[in-house]
């Protein structure tokens, strides 16, 4: 069954209508003691069903663990949002509710590979000389 | 979607989104008591989505260490 609607369909395809770089989705999924995991890979599946230019790759956790490692997936469901690079954006757990809004906005995001951020936020970060790993927590609601 | 945008700029910058309904042990880990709940390298915790020049004051501090 269908995870959206078509009223949601139609927002989406709207949303996406301007990716023209191309973007896959790495989802991440494991068989066995995983809430979320298979709804995660047909919600990422119905979203990319919306956009020409969006694509998923589905991988196991476990089986393909030397991708997952490449990809520095360390937990699941997750999804790697990859344009003509990596540039390190990752959803842990099913993207609904606020991820969902997250999840497109990325794709938006990674296509155009433009941070959009203010000048003074660009000159800061180019400081940067080692690693830095950003976590944001949400809920669903 | 700051967070976001900043792994966008930076090849050293990576970020994570966790629902933490799904990963409960992570919520108890960062003391996530309110959402969304930002954690800049273990270290900087910030509540509440917050403007960009905010939340890039907090980003100074891992600048400085």
């Amino acid at each position: 069954m269908a995870l959206l609607n078509e009223k949601i369909r139609k927002e989406v395809r709207a949303a996406l209508a301007d990716v023209k770089q191309p973007v896959t989705l790495k989802v991440f999924t494991q068989t066995f003691e995983c809430d979320y995991c298979k709804e995660t890979r047909e919600l990422v599946e119905e979203v990319a069903a919306q956009s020409p230019n969006v694509s998923v790759e589905v991988y196991d956790f476990i089986e393909d663990s030397k991708v997952a490692a490449s990809y520095a997936i360390d937990k699941v469901p997750a999804v790697a949002i990859v344009g003509k690079k990596d540039y390190g954006i990752r959803l842990y757990g099913i993207p609904a509710g606020y991820e969902f809004g997250a999840l497109i906005e990325d794709i938006k995001l990674v296509s155009a590979g433009d941070s959009a951020l203010l000048p003074e936020t660009r000159a800061m970060v180019a400081k940067l000389t080692k690693p830095i790993r950003i976590q944001v927590f949400s809920t669903p609601t | 979607m700051l967070a976001h945008q900043l792994a966008i700029e930076s090849d050293l910058i990576t970020a994570d989104m966790v629902e933490v309904t799904e990963f409960p042990h992570l919520g108890q880990k960062y003391e996530v008591m309110g959402v969304p709940r930002t954690v800049i390298d273990e270290t900087i915790h910030i509540e509440g989505a917050v403007p960009e020049p905010w939340l890039m004051k907090e980003f100074a501090k891992v600048l400085e260490k």
